[in-house]
């Protein structure tokens, strides 16, 4: 029996993507808060290249290489972000972002 | 038992252990460094799944590029400290059942629209996921969104610059 | 060729309006006038290049393209050029072009001079609309549109308020016979199934519909000419219009624009030999408009207030002709009116211009000497309108006279009375105008000068077409290769061949004939000596009339102050009432209701935006839960 089936791969990813997910709803740090997003874009990438060896298809390839790149750009306007909020609030603690309301 | 299966055991056990460290470490930079380590793993399933180019811009991309800016931007603001504070635990609890909510709906969604038709998969080709066939489809197919992309980086440098120097001046 | 032909007449306007609108201020004055002038002169010539094709070939129709097609109703943009169509082409090109020359003299140094052509351009190519549409909806497309150009053109001096309001009063006015017309052409479409004009002749001539229904199609049409023609009861709006430049009411209200009711009245004529009873009706409102302008025209002091109640006048007698049944003799009254309307007004624009923009006649006089050329004209003029013999005036009136007396002698001695008072006014504003002694100031006096020859070129080529405007239909009596030929024309078209002279039984006998026109001359002639002698013994000055009934002359019969009060009173007082009862206080806190209840709820609802962007993320993904199971379930 051969393992490595997209199935197999999809509890794998769905587990992480899950992770990901329980990390953003229940940690306060931003930083942790990008983190657990990289993991569930890493969850989606794995989930990707899975079915990109089933189908014998490259294209998924491109996919992840895309979300890859979209990842790198994300967190380089997110940190920045983050650090200008730190500089702002000394914090970065999403509890205490709580301005922006009516 | 085949050595595949082995190593596929044992990398997703690494992948699930260090995700799950990087939601509960206390402290940031353990979160941050087992989430290379979950990189590092993710980039061996890539390996299995026969997508070597795709595993070596993991790592570069994320556990070399993405982590260190990470890392970096934790030790300038000076958060390596577990000081966080804790949410309460009703909210924590909350949180859990979501993201079981989340699981528990994917895995419906996986039995109901993929497990049901038959998959039938297809034999790989000879140069799957070399990075001459990727990169030909890349430069063919893909091309438009691979100069976009390019447009989309400078974008992303233009604006992290900006928001960094005009903090600056406003001090 | 001819599909050319027709693009370029109807299009040239509108490019010369485009050009002279859009880059209209960076142009020089000349370049702007020239080029308006020149949009109208090709229309002009094409027109008399069609002119010849028609004559040789007959009429033919082209269509520019598809417009619509829903169901049954199929519309093409398409042109009708038949003998009809051109013959007004001839008119509104040839007389525009004239206008627009004058215009370029008259309107100089104006701040507005490049919108003034812009203006007068759209007007021409509106009005190539109206005739050339081969369906009734380019011809209402065309209706509206010179609606339009007249509501900008009366109130083109906008700074003025009163301006202003005339424009708006012509426009609402226009608008009331508009909705008629519109209702005629609904109904025409509800009984015909089509909006085709040949077509709607060739079926009204079939004689299936309902004479009843006939009649109500021809009068819902009538309220439309009523509204463009100034008749009564939507006369008012004319004389105001007077508000416009001098150019503009030669063109507009006097020679083309207004003259499209009756045009209308012709195109449909197949429909109004059928019906009896609206022709009456418009016989009856011809004359009564035609005397009651004519009665006010007697009273007022204004010189182009005169001519304007004149222009009604006139075109009541048009619509009288049409009342007996006489189309070709009304077109051929609008034709000699067009020429010697024109030129009056024109002739009227360079005495103010001389008067250094003074309108009022009591404090002219004497302009004889000083003003040579415009009062040449403008005495050719006045006598081609008085119906002095053998001038074109004297053709075209005395043959309305005999099919009137022919239809009834009863309308005839109305008719013949009209003609009588037109003689008086016209002849009472010539003799003050330009006899006697100069009755203005000092420096009008010695400002007075003949206008450049850009505005008396136009006054003497219109002054010659007045003379021989008659030429174009001699009365019947004479040899039939010489005479009737605007009749002949107009019956070469297939539907309308009952319109030739020889195909209906002259009823009167030659000697009454000769008697009427007899009688019309002496009565011109008598009159001539009559008003002479009575200016003459005031040294042709204009004395304060105190009988009731010359101060109810000068208030115009008190029509404007009935309207106002039968109807905008009314309305007003409604429309208050609705304002503060209905407005307030049910309207009002009925919509306040709902910004209430949803500012309520939005209160209710702001909790959930707290700012906490931990609860957003929680919402966030009970969102996506919740999403997912929408799809599974």
């Amino acid at each position: 029996m051969d393992l490595i089936g997209y199935e197999n791969y999809f509890w794998l990813s769905t587990a992480l993507f899950s992770i990901g997910i329980l990390g953003i709803l229940i940690r306060r740090n931003m930083i942790i808060l990008l983190m657990c997003i990289e993991i569930m874009l890493n969850a989606a990438n794995l989930m990707f290249i899975a079915f990109a060896y089933k189908w014998g298809n490259m294209d998924g390839h491109i996919f992840v290489f895309f979300s890859m790149l979209v990842a790198a750009a994300e967190a380089a306007v997110g940190l920045a972000l983050m650090v200008l909020i730190y500089r702002k609030f000394k914090t970065v603690d999403i509890s205490y972002l709580d301005k922006l309301k009516f | 038992m085949e050595i595949q299966n082995i190593i596929f055991i044992i990398l997703s056990a690494l992948t699930l252990m260090c995700a799950l460290g990087v939601v509960f470490s206390k402290n940031p930079i353990h979160s941050g460094l087992l989430l290379v380590l979950t990189m590092f793993s993710i980039s061996g399933h890539y390996l299995l799944l026969h997508a070597q180019f795709v595993a070596i811009v993991n790592i570069i991309v994320y556990a070399g590029a993405v982590m260190v800016l990470l890392l970096f931007v934790l030790m300038l603001l000076n958060l390596n400290k577990d000081n966080e504070p804790q949410k309460s635990i009703m909210v924590k609890i909350i949180g859990t059942l979501s993201a079981g909510g989340i699981m528990i709906s994917l895995v419906a969604v996986s039995k109901i629209f993929l497990v049901q038709k038959s998959m039938q998969g297809r034999p790989i080709a000879e140069d799957f996921g070399y990075v001459k066939s990727l990169g030909a489809l890349l430069f063919t197919d893909y091309i438009l969104p691979f100069e976009l992309a390019s447009i989309l980086f400078l974008a992303a440098i233009v604006g992290a610059v900006f928001l960094g120097t005009r903090s600056v001046e406003n001090k | 060729m001819n599909h050319l032909l027709v693009v370029l007449v109807v299009f040239s306007p509108l490019v010369g309006f485009l050009i002279n609108g859009i880059l209209g201020k960076k142009l020089p004055e000349k370049l702007s006038g020239a080029l308006g002038t020149l949009a109208v002169l090709i229309s002009f010539v094409s027109s008399i290049l069609l002119w010849n094709h028609v004559s040789i070939h007959g009429g033919f129709e082209t269509v520019l393209f598809n417009w619509l097609a829903i169901d049954t109703l199929v519309l093409d943009f398409g042109f009708r050029v038949d003998a009809l169509s051109i013959w007004m082409m001839l008119i509104i090109s040839g007389i525009g072009t004239l206008i627009h020359l004058y215009s370029i003299g008259y309107m100089h140094g104006d701040k507005g001079f490049s919108r003034f052509f812009a203006y007068l351009n759209l007007f021409v190519f509106s009005m190539f609309l109206l005739v050339m549409g081969n369906n009734l909806v380019v011809l209402f497309f065309g209706w509206e549109g010179v609606g339009l150009c007249s509501y900008l053109l009366i109130g083109f001096w906008y700074h003025n308020v009163a301006y202003g309001h005339a424009a708006r009063k012509a426009f609402i006015m226009n608008r009331i016979g508009d909705l008629g017309l519109l209702l005629g052409i609904f109904l025409i479409f509800k009984v015909f199934g089509t909006l085709h004009l040949a077509t709607i002749a060739e079926l009204a001539s079939a004689n299936l519909v309902q004479p009843q229904i006939i009649n109500w199609i021809t009068f819902l049409l009538f309220i439309g000419a009523m509204g463009k023609s100034a008749q009564i009861p939507l006369f008012t709006w004319l004389p105001d219009a007077m508000a416009g430049p001098t150019p503009v009411s030669a063109l507009i209200h006097a020679a083309t624009m207004v003259t499209a009711g009756i045009y209308l009245v012709v195109r449909n004529a197949n429909l109004y030999q059928i019906a009896t009873l609206t022709t009456q009706i418009i016989l009856i409102i011809g004359l009564a408009t035609s005397i009651l302008a004519a009665l006010i025209g007697l009273y007022q002091n204004d010189i182009k207030k005169v001519l304007a109640y004149s222009t009604v006048s006139q075109l009541g007698l048009m619509f009288v002709a049409l009342g007996v049944g006489a189309y070709s003799t009304a077109m051929f009254h609008l034709t000699t009116h067009a020429f010697f309307k024109a030129l009056l007004f024109l002739g009227a624009g360079s005495v103010i211009h001389a008067m250094g923009g003074e309108q009022n006649i009591s404090f002219m006089g004497g302009l004889k000497n000083k003003i040579k050329t415009t009062h040449i004209t403008f005495l050719i003029g006045t006598l081609a309108i008085i119906g002095f013999p053998l001038f074109s005036g004297f053709f075209s009136k005395d043959e309305i006279l005999e099919k009137v007396f022919e239809y009834s002698p009863i309308a005839w001695g109305f008719t013949l009375f009209s003609a009588a008072l037109t003689a008086i006014y016209m002849l009472r504003l010539y003799f003050v105008v330009f006899l006697g002694n100069f009755r203005g100031s000092e420096t009008q006096k010695a400002n007075l000068h003949e206008s450049p020859i850009s505005m008396t070129l136009p006054l003497m080529i219109l002054a010659l077409l007045s003379l021989f405007g008659g030429v174009l239909n001699l009365p019947h009596f004479l040899p039939e290769n010489m005479s009737q030929f605007l009749s002949h024309w107009i019956a070469s078209i297939p539907s309308m061949q009952f319109m030739a002279p020889s195909s209906h039984e002259h009823h009167l006998s030659q000697t009454i004939i000769f008697g009427l026109m007899g009688l019309a001359i002496v009565l011109v002639l008598v009159l001539l000596f009559l008003v002479y002698r009575f200016y003459a013994s005031r040294q042709f000055n204009i004395l304060p009339n105190q009988s009731r009934f010359s101060k109810l002359g000068e208030n115009k019969f008190f029509v404007d102050e009935i309207y106002n009060h039968l109807f905008v009173k009314q309305i007003e007082s409604r429309s208050e009432f609705l304002y503060k009862v209905f407005e307030k206080k049910a309207v009002k806190p009925f919509i306040m209701l709902f910004p209430r209840i949803f500012g309520q709820l939005g209160k209710v609802f702001q909790r959930v935006q707290d700012g906490n962007v931990e609860n957003y993320l929680l919402y966030f993904v009970l969102g996506i839960i919740s999403f997912i199971l929408l799809i599974l379930l």
